[in-house]
């Protein structure tokens, strides 16, 4: 494959992690520039998730190496790997229910992150500005005193990544962020993902082909831990291996 | 500390510690089988566990008052018909309070602790009412008193000996039920994915009480064995609840050969150390060790790595 | 935006509170009394740092006894001491050191009681020694990140070990008696009445202290973080947290207050025992907590004073009913009332209080289900 440059904003090598001798990511490498939008796909149980996972420190890899900006964060904690400039949604929504949607923006903003900063963290009109603005950039400005529990599945998913934006991280890696969508919430998200991503570096795990030709860079197929096919959408969609395994049923 | 003592004084000594933590290892082994079961498998705290033993130990009394009164001649007998007793009892029990509290607090973890914590103080003032608060001792057949000389300087008393061969069974009853009956392999199955068990057709809230109702009659048979080695209070089961919590964190909750395991070690280490501390340092000092291991491994001594 | 401090409604609970414990009760009750809620108020103390801890941020500790003995200890170490005169130890066969060890064959008082002989150092003790374990306790746990109910079981294994030394070690401790016979603090005999009544203000003053700082606590970020670590742990880590530090914090406040808690106790009660460190009564401390609503942290006030006053009044008259009817309360509180009084409050009374007070076609701010803070 590629030989590794300096090109790439996060090189994965030799990633690897196993559960009892069930090796759910094996030996995968891959690389990923900067502005670059990455789309992984693979039936269920490829590792697609669990790649994301040990990206940003939620799964201890068994062995291998992540460098982002010629960061290690294998061997970094999940909130360090946030201020390196990583963020990740996940795949159901996960928002503050008992909060409302202005604090649960208000506690993603990247300020008094410490137990004393937070203590003395105070809303200045900074905040306040920053937060509106996202909250209009992810269709949500009218609802900002709205306890997060009472928005729709498709609001909830708008609040996380809103979520993430207010932190402005460098990689952004979504999973599945159109899935449970109404046909109306998904062409809207479509719509907001292809605006953030354009200055920024992506993950995205996705099913739906459509929205994946619409927006990849590159694609990456994965199939039991392991890397099938890559490179554009037309190249993967007409790689014999991957029509077997993925989309031929 | 070692220097006031022959080499063959110390090797009986801590043969005969070794024995007494063999006895204390029973115990514990059976105290623990229950809550292997709730705890481990339904991952439910039951902090009334002690006084469902305790229910078991007076079931013991009861029967073995009946014998003495009404079938002296059965007497020898009558601590295996009360074991089977004590297992209804305390299981019968146990389905009622997991119909009536538990399974409304499946998802409330630390609720459902302080509620079987209530449980457990209404349970023992019932005890002092009916009981009385002194401790009762039941009387024990003649075959288990009085103990076997191994050699001229070993003693072993045989109700401990017999109490060691009850705690055995009953770990490799639960082991075949857990491991190789159709209701363990529906409560492990439940224990992994709740919704798929559901949806292949267990009748999971069904399973639940009986798991439940299982634990607490295996509690049961453990009280009763009690009754061979001490005498039964009120609040004898609330001494037991931490020590017995330990055992099965400390196994690596789910695991049954941990929790065996777990036992050996944490009543071998007391039992020692007894002979050389105060008994009370002895106790201080393993349930630091305890403490101080589950910090640094807190999954517990046995325990699969599993994917999230 | 809801950024002040305190709201209306939050407001005019401080103050019914405050009327409570500074006029109201001081006036009803006759010096004994007063004494006896005094001693309740200082289990408040606990049951706000569990509202913190357990309510807004899902940390239970069954081992909250352990620092409200440990601060009410270090405080008696330091009356202890000064009661210890060689003059009034005259008979003891070491004058000068605290009678249990004279009865212990102690001859020479233990090196780590000598700073004791300083109230300083002794009022910095009653926070510092919590906090401390329970800086080492949260380290170890929420750093590897055990929470739930192992938590709890480990919490409440250290009540076990705690009572167990300090009962074994009688000759440094007192043992099962505690350390009992406290006369002076710095020469004014707290014995007496008039003591008493000080301080039973002092605890209440003390008391609206620690109420205010988990007031602000509650308001300011850190308490929007605990309710957020509460419901989604993961997110708040991927939000760039470091979820540890957050409620290795709360844990060592709550420790604090549990601390200071202690140490009214022993000033007002006149001595300290193992009964107060233990397994039960750490678990009846999470019982206040939940009475008075597990989110309400004036709610915790009332729930520590009306259990205890409860206990007070059946152990009096029924003792046998006692056990029956608190268990049933633990039952109770957890199966109809998670919210405890505060809940029954703020969902029942207040809004039919603002209907009836409020004018016609007021808006319909009467459904907010929020209990009250």
């Amino acid at each position: 494959m590629n030989v590794p440059n300096e090109r790439f904003i996060l090189k994965v090598e030799g990633l690897t992690v196993s559960f009892d001798g069930f090796k759910a990511v094996d030996d995968l490498s891959f690389y990923v520039e900067p502005n670059e939008c990455r789309v992984i796909i693979g039936p269920n149980g490829a590792g697609k998730t669990t790649v994301l996972d040990l990206i940003c420190g939620r799964t201890r890899a068994t062995s291998g190496s992540v460098t982002f900006k010629d960061k290690e964060l294998l061997t970094m904690r999940e909130d360090q790997i946030v201020h390196a400039g990583v963020g990740r949604k996940f795949q159901t929504p996960s928002v503050y229910e008992d909060l409302t949607v202005f604090e649960n923006l208000e506690l993603s903003y990247p300020k008094g992150h410490g137990v004393f900063g937070a203590l003395a963290f105070r809303r200045d009109d900074k905040v306040r500005d920053r937060i509106q603005e996202i909250a209009e950039t992810i269709f949500l400005e009218d609802l900002l005193e709205e306890k997060a529990a009472f928005l729709s599945h498709g609001q909830k998913q708008w609040l996380e990544i809103g979520m993430l934006l207010i932190q402005d991280p460098e990689l952004l890696m979504l999973d599945e962020p159109v899935a449970g969508m109404s046909v109306a919430e998904r062409k809207k998200t479509a719509e907001l993902l292809k605006r953030i991503i354009e200055d920024r570096s992506v993950i995205v795990i996705e099913h739906d082909m459509g929205f994946v030709a619409d927006i990849a860079t590159r694609v990456t197929v994965l199939h039991q831990g392991k890397t099938l096919s890559e490179g554009s959408m037309e190249r993967v969609q007409s790689d014999p291996k991957v029509i077997e395994v993925y989309l031929g049923h | 500390m070692f220097a006031d003592y022959s080499m063959s004084e110390l090797g009986a000594i801590f043969a005969m510690q070794g024995f007494a933590g063999l006895i204390l290892f029973s115990v514990f082994v059976l105290m623990a089988l229950g809550l292997a079961i709730i705890f481990g498998q339904m991952g439910v705290i039951n902090m009334a566990h002690g006084e469902f033993m305790i229910l078991g130990a007076y079931v013991t009394y009861i029967m073995s008052n009946i014998f003495a009164d009404y079938m002296p001649a059965l007497f020898g007998m009558y601590f295996f018909v009360a074991m089977i007793f004590a297992f209804l009892a305390s299981g019968a029990l146990g389905l009622f309070v997991e119909w009536a509290l538990i399974r409304h607090l499946y998802k409330r973890p630390l609720d459902t602790l302080l509620a079987t914590w209530g449980l457990s103080l209404i349970l023992q003032q019932i005890y002092r009412s009916v009981f009385g608060a002194r401790e009762v001792g039941v009387s024990i057949p003649d075959w288990m008193m009085g103990s076997l000389p191994l050699t001229d300087m070993i003693e072993v008393p045989i109700n401990g000996i017999f109490v060691m061969i009850l705690a055995v069974t009953i770990s490799f009853g639960v082991w075949i039920m857990m491991y190789r009956s159709k209701w363990g392999k529906q409560v492990r199955a439940i224990n992994q994915n709740r919704v798929m068990a559901d949806a292949v057709g267990i009748n999971t809230a069904w399973t639940d009480r009986l798991t439940f109702g299982i634990g607490c009659g295996v509690a049961g048979v453990a009280g009763s064995a009690f009754t061979m080695i001490g005498s039964t209070g009120p609040t004898a089961g609330q001494l037991y609840i931490v020590d017995t919590f330990l055992v099965v964190v400390f196994g690596g909750a789910g695991s049954l050969l941990g929790t065996i395991a777990s036992a050996f070690s944490i009543s071998q280490a007391q039992s020692i150390m007894e002979f050389f501390l105060s008994g009370s340092m002895a106790k201080v000092l393993t349930l630091l060790t305890v403490v101080g291991i589950l910090m640094i491994r807190p999954q517990g001594l046995f325990t699969l790595k599993l994917r999230k | 935006m809801k950024s002040t401090f305190l709201s209306r409604s939050e407001l005019i609970g401080f103050a019914i509170l405050a009327l409570i414990i500074f006029i109201a009760l001081p006036m009803a009750l006759d010096s004994f009394r007063l004494n006896l809620f005094g001693k309740y108020l200082t289990y408040a103390f606990v049951a706000v740092g569990l509202v913190l801890c357990w309510g807004a941020g899902g940390i239970l500790s069954l081992g909250q006894g352990v620092f409200f003995g440990l601060g009410g200890y270090c405080m008696a170490m330091f009356l202890k001491l000064e009661a210890s005169t060689p003059e009034n130890t005259s008979i003891q066969s070491t004058p000068g050191i605290p009678d249990f060890m004279d009865w212990n064959q102690l001859t020479e008082l233990p090196i780590w009681w000598q700073p004791f002989h300083s109230l300083a150092f002794s009022l910095f003790a009653v926070v510092a020694v919590p906090v401390f374990f329970a800086f080492i306790i949260g380290v170890a746990m929420f750093k590897r990140r055990v929470g739930g109910v192992y938590f709890a079981i480990i919490t409440q294994a250290f009540a076990a070990i705690l009572t167990i030394l300090i009962i074994g070690q009688q000759g440094y401790t007192g043992g099962v008696n505690g350390i009992t016979d406290l006369r002076t603090l710095l020469g004014w005999d707290i014995r007496t009445d008039e003591a008493k009544e000080v301080l039973y203000f002092v605890n209440g003053a003390l008391l609206f202290v620690v109420l205010f700082i988990a007031q602000f606590v509650r308001k300011s970020k850190l308490g929007r973080l605990l309710i957020a670590m509460r419901d989604q742990e993961d997110r708040v880590r991927f939000s760039g947290y470091d979820v540890a530090g957050f409620k290795i914090f709360i844990f060592c406040l709550g420790a604090a207050f549990a601390g200071i808690g202690g140490a009214m106790f022993t000033l007002q009660v006149g001595f300290m025992s193992p009964t107060l460190v233990g397994i039960v009564p750490s678990i009846e401390m999470v019982i206040f907590c939940a009475v008075g609503g597990r989110l309400s942290i004036l709610g915790a006030v009332y729930g520590a004073l009306l259990v205890n006053w409860a206990k007070t009044s059946f152990s009096e008259s029924f003792p046998e009913l006692w056990l029956l009817g608190l268990g049933g309360l633990f039952i109770a509180v957890v199966m109809l009332f998670p919210n405890g009084l505060a809940g029954i409050w703020s969902q029942h009374i207040e809004p039919r209080l603002k209907a009836l007070f409020a004018p016609r076609g007021a808006p319909k701010s009467a459904s907010q289900s929020t209990p009250a803070e």
